[in-house]
């Protein structure tokens, strides 16, 4: 049989389909597409051969320049990579955003909360709203959980930078009075559109935001509940950077791109993913009166629209949103609310701390079971629902999930449905030059967020489907310099570089600029409300937030990662005396090999891949100074013991590149 | 800034039979200069006795006066010690020696306190096979009083003020062979793949074993024209050949080149396996070793590696037939023999 799946029809247009290998995807790109303009079975298969012999040949081209790793000795380090050390730093690596995290915990070390503050808000935008609900990336990736037990809370320390926070009204850029004439489109009030404005506004940019709903915000206000985000958190944090100067239209929702990029000089779209994914079982459409869809139900919630729901409640899905939609509805009178997830609880999508704290407001979460049916009675009215039980099998190297044929029927009087969200662009026009691909996303450019039409942007959710808050300010950014550049007549491409500094943390003899004890303590929980008072309430605020005290405590468990170690080649006599101190191991003298071998011969073999090897050039015996930099716990003490100065402690200061930053640079250099 | 180390070790360092930890076998941080060659050896001696899976308690660490006689403070913190007058760490190895059989005694020491002030000490251990490791932390300087020459300083080798040495050196290796030490090594502090391994064979060996090391003073000298500064020694050392040190119970892996490897079977029945780099170096003749030393010496070299072994000798308590229980366990009945062996020898004598 003829494969013809490879010719398909989409926006009345007629695609050949070429998919690139996994392998191969960072170099060339996801989809290969191509569009023949007619349903011609023998052209499109001429054309896409045409496409997979020259990507062949790319194939080969690029494996002919590329030496086979294991046949290569290390090379020395080159340090004057920025990002060399901003990897060294867990947090900041992982963090979308690259936030200074050891930078502003020594702050609020130093009860310095405002510069703290301000320290994430040129980075992360939101440090009083991402303090409460940020994903962490950052948390599983800090190195406190490779040396000791549990990562540094960083996120809960983000919000003791907003709770003791001074008057920061003083540091805000504010909108010029004369403007650089062009005028941007920003459509959704979300977090991604407000980073575009902010990184705008003090440019000269006139920024217009348009909003569907009657408040700004976005996802952050319609779906978070208030008793993890409140409202006035939001309010200021939104407010400060509409104060800064921008057009905010409320109660405007866009019907048609077309005229609004004909008005503005670029548009910029971060509508997120609106639209929860319904459930079309049997039972379905008999009555829709007790079935919500999750993210729809908070959003009414957040206005105040709904403020009751049945004494029985089956939340179905396992992501963050399932969470909010069970503990909220305790909130609303629920007495008996279940969670089920069709997966086993281990693999559950919510974050770890979402989970622990639905489960300590004593909600069950029932896995492995999986909705059949929704069942009615004769007047049509939900009393409850059928599910199966499942289990993980392996197949062919493949988790799959089998039922188990076991069944089983929970009553309730509402279901809320929180099994994903879609992003929908009904508004966006089909032939305006806007292109898009599979799953009916647009196609967006990883790097610039530039759509098919050079003049709009995407970020957020609206760009590659559901993320969280982070991804959303870092799309924001990038977009924003995008825009900047275009408005410009710069290359999109022609992107600032971050700003890095590296500066010696030596005093004196003996005297270092930071305090580099290993605190041993435990990662510090935040205080809870009471249950009593918190369940009684939508907008009692579940979590209170470190004291002062508390957040010094768990500051001092940051290892100062910033702090980097770096070799001089020339200065060692290779007395052995890094070595010697080294409480982890890290640092080596071996002859050099290629780089598998050099992780084996170590004195703890470095088996953690991620982890860079630090090399230094030949040294006078010949050997290399080989620091493994997973487990180094930046004391500092290599240094301290070093007689030549070979080793330094150096603070690395990282900081990604955003409109802002380039501006003021160019202003300085002028 | 703290200059304590962390107690966090890395989650995969590895364990020896007794299920501890190389760190396990440290003592308080240094206090010596940075870079320090005496902390070299502390390391070297911390990973010798990990790997020979040592029990730190039945360990006795002593020394006398100097830089080198700090040194004990800082590895196996859960030993035994006594740090005892300038020089005379020989005399409080002997006497601990004979009332306990059962410790291991390491005596650190460094050239002034063992070739100036106490080298009448040095000798009569020597002379009487006290059972212990000599270590010798050679930097021919006096650094804890600014740098003065010491006796191994070589005649070549000025000061860091650029002032001319006027005497010869004492070299206590050949001095020790000389005297009938039965075991004699020299060692460089920054070459530990050389050093490790024979200490581990001196801890193994019965008898007196003397480990020269030389061990660069960074701070008094390490400069261009000194003899015992990292530059010299690496450019100079010349190794008798490469020993491995093999564990009682297990073969030895290496493969060497056909005709140039001795064995060598210690007290306990482990081994060490020497690749000789010369045909005419044997490590089990005293007087082909001292030929050696002083041809290599001529040619302006340092001989390191292990110089002389002899594995056979009795040592001092063997001499003294001193009881083998530890005079702290020797109960009342076995020390007092009681009235009627005295009324015998009593009568023995009228």
């Amino acid at each position: 049989m003829e494969d013809k799946k490879y010719l398909y029809k989409r926006n009345n247009i007629w695609w050949v389909k070429v998919a690139v290998p996994k392998s191969q995807r960072d170099k060339f790109g996801y989809d290969l597409r191509q569009t023949t303009g007619k349903s011609d079975l023998n052209e499109a298969r001429s054309v896409r051969n045409h496409i997979v012999e020259s990507l062949k040949s790319k194939f080969s081209e690029t494996e002919k320049y590329v030496p086979l790793p294991s046949t290569k000795f290390m090379e020395k380090t080159n340090i004057d990579n920025p990002q060399y050390f901003h990897k060294v730093v867990d947090c900041q690596y992982a963090c979308p955003a690259h936030t200074n995290v050891p930078e502003y915990i020594r702050l609020i070390a130093q009860k310095k909360y405002t510069d703290a503050y301000m320290l994430n808000w040129e980075s992360n935008v939101f440090p009083g709203i991402l303090g409460r609900v940020c994903d962490r990336p950052c948390e599983p990736a800090c190195r406190r959980g490779r040396t000791h037990e549990k990562s540094v809370a960083i996120c809960r320390l983000k919000r003791v930078t907003y709770d003791y926070k001074d008057d920061v009204e003083k540091y805000i850029p504010q909108s010029p009075k004369v403007k650089n004439g062009k005028r941007i489109a920003l459509i959704g009030a979300g977090p991604a559109s407000l980073t575009v404005a902010r990184d705008l506004l003090p440019l000269g940019y006139e920024c217009t935001i348009f909003e569907k709903d009657h408040k700004a915000g976005g996802l952050m206000r319609t779906n978070i509940p208030s008793f993890r985000l409140p409202a006035d958190v939001l309010d200021e944090e939104i407010y400060r950077i509409i104060n800064m100067g921008a057009e905010l239209k409320l109660n405007s929702y866009i019907e048609k791109l077309k005229p609004v990029i004909d008005d503005y000089d670029s548009v910029f779209i971060g509508t997120g993913a609106p639209k929860g994914k319904d459930l079309k079982l049997k039972g379905r459409e008999i009555s829709s009166e007790n079935i919500h869809i999750g993210i729809d139900w908070l959003t009414s919630i957040a206005f105040e629209h709904v403020k009751k729901i049945g004494k029985k409640v089956i939340v179905i899905g396992g992501g963050n949103t399932a969470m909010d939609c069970c503990r909220s509805a305790l909130r609303l009178g629920a007495t008996d609310v279940k969670v089920t997830v069709r997966s086993p609880f281990s693999q559950m999508k919510a974050s770890e701390w979402e989970i622990e704290e639905t489960m300590e407001e004593g909600i069950p979460i029932l896995d492995n079971t999986s909705p059949k049916e929704f069942l009615f009675d004769d007047k049509g009215k939900l009393y409850g629902m059928k599910f199966e039980k499942m289990q993980q099998v392996e197949a062919d190297g493949r988790k799959k999930m089998q039922s188990t044929g076991e069944e089983i029927t929970i009553e309730c009087d509402d279901v809320l449905l929180a099994i994903g969200q879609e992003n929908a662009f009904p508004w966006i026009e089909k032939n305006i030059g806007i292109e898009f691909g599979e799953w009916e996303m647009p196609v967006v450019d990883k790097l610039t967020m530039q759509s098919t039409h050079p003049k709009v942007f995407f970020g957020g959710d609206s760009a590659w489907g559901p993320e969280n808050i982070i991804w959303a300010v870092s799309h924001g950014h990038q977009a924003a310099i995008s825009i900047d550049n275009f408005c410009s007549g710069v290359s999109l491409k022609d992107r600032p570089a971050p700003v890095t500094n590296l500066v010696s943390q030596k005093m004196g003899i003996h005297e270092w600029s930071y305090d580099n004890d290993v605190s041993q303590e435990k990662r510090i929980s935040v205080p809870h409300e009471e249950l009593s008072k918190s369940l009684k309430n939508l907008k009692t605020e579940v979590e209170l937030g470190f004291d002062e005290e508390l957040a010094l405590e768990e500051a001092q468990r940051c290892l100062n990662c910033d702090m980097q170690t770096v070799f001089e080649d020339d200065l060692c006599i290779e007395c052995d005396a890094c070595v010697d101190i080294c409480p982890t191991d890290c640092i080596n003298f071996v002859d050099n090999d290629v780089e598998e071998k050099v992780r084996d011969k170590l004195r703890v073999p470095a088996l953690n891949l991620d982890q860079s090897l630090y090399v230094s050039g030949k040294l006078k015996t010949g050997r290399r100074m080989v620091k493994d930099e997973d487990m180094c716990v930046h004391c500092g003490l290599c240094a301290e013991r070093c007689p030549t100065g070979a080793w330094d402690i150096k603070r690395n200061a990282y900081k990604e590149s955003h409109t802002l930053t380039n501006k003021i640079k160019a202003k300085e250099v002028a | 800034m703290s200059f304590k180390k962390p107690i966090n070790h890395h989650p995969k360092l590895e364990t020896n039979k007794l299920g501890l930890t190389r760190r396990d076998y440290e003592g308080a941080v240094s206090t010596l200069c940075a870079g320090c060659g005496h902390d070299s050896i502390s390391a070297a001696i911390i990973e010798s006795c990990f790997k020979l899976n040592i029990e730190a308690y039945k360990v006795a660490k002593l020394s006398g006066i100097g830089c080198s006689s700090k040194a004990p403070a800082y590895f196996l913190e859960q030993s035994h010690g006594f740090n005892s007058v300038h020089g005379r760490m020989p005399s409080v190895a002997t006497g601990a020696n004979c009332a306990n059989r059962d410790l291991m005694y390491l005596g650190v020491s460094g050239d002034g306190d063992s070739a100036s002030i106490g080298l009448g000490q040095f000798v009569h251990a020597i002379r009487r096979q006290v059972d212990m490791v000599y270590f010798v932390e050679n930097n021919g300087t006096y650094g804890l009083t600014k740098g003065q020459f010491s006796a191994t300083n070589d005649l070549e080798s000025k000061n860091k003020y650029g002032e001319d040495n006027l005497f010869k050196p004492i070299d206590l290796a050949t001095m020790a062979i000389q005297l009938g030490a039965t075991y004699v090594a020299r060692s460089f502090s920054g070459d530990r793949d050389q050093l490790i391994p024979l200490i581990m064979g001196a801890m193994q060996h019965k008898g007196f074993a003397l480990l020269d090391i030389i061990s660069p003073c960074v701070t008094f000298n390490n400069h261009d024209s000194s003899t015992k500064s990292y530059d010299y020694i690496r450019d100079h050392n010349e190794a008798v050949g490469k020993t491995d040190f093999v564990p009682l119970g297990e073969e030895i892996s290496t493969s060497y080149k056909e005709g140039s490897s001795t064995e060598i079977s210690l007290h306990d029945g482990s081994k060490l396996a020497l690749e000789k780099t010369d045909a005419n170096f044997d490590p089990r003749d005293a007087g082909k070793a001292l030929n050696f030393i002083r041809e290599k010496e001529k040619e302006g070299k340092v001989l390191t590696g292990l110089l002389y072994i002899n594995d056979l000798a009795k040592d001092l308590n063997e001499t003294l037939n001193v009881t083998q229980t530890p005079l702290s366990q020797l109960q009342q009945d076995v020390l007092c023999p009681g009235s009627k062996i005295l009324d015998e020898i009593n009568q023995s004598l009228s």
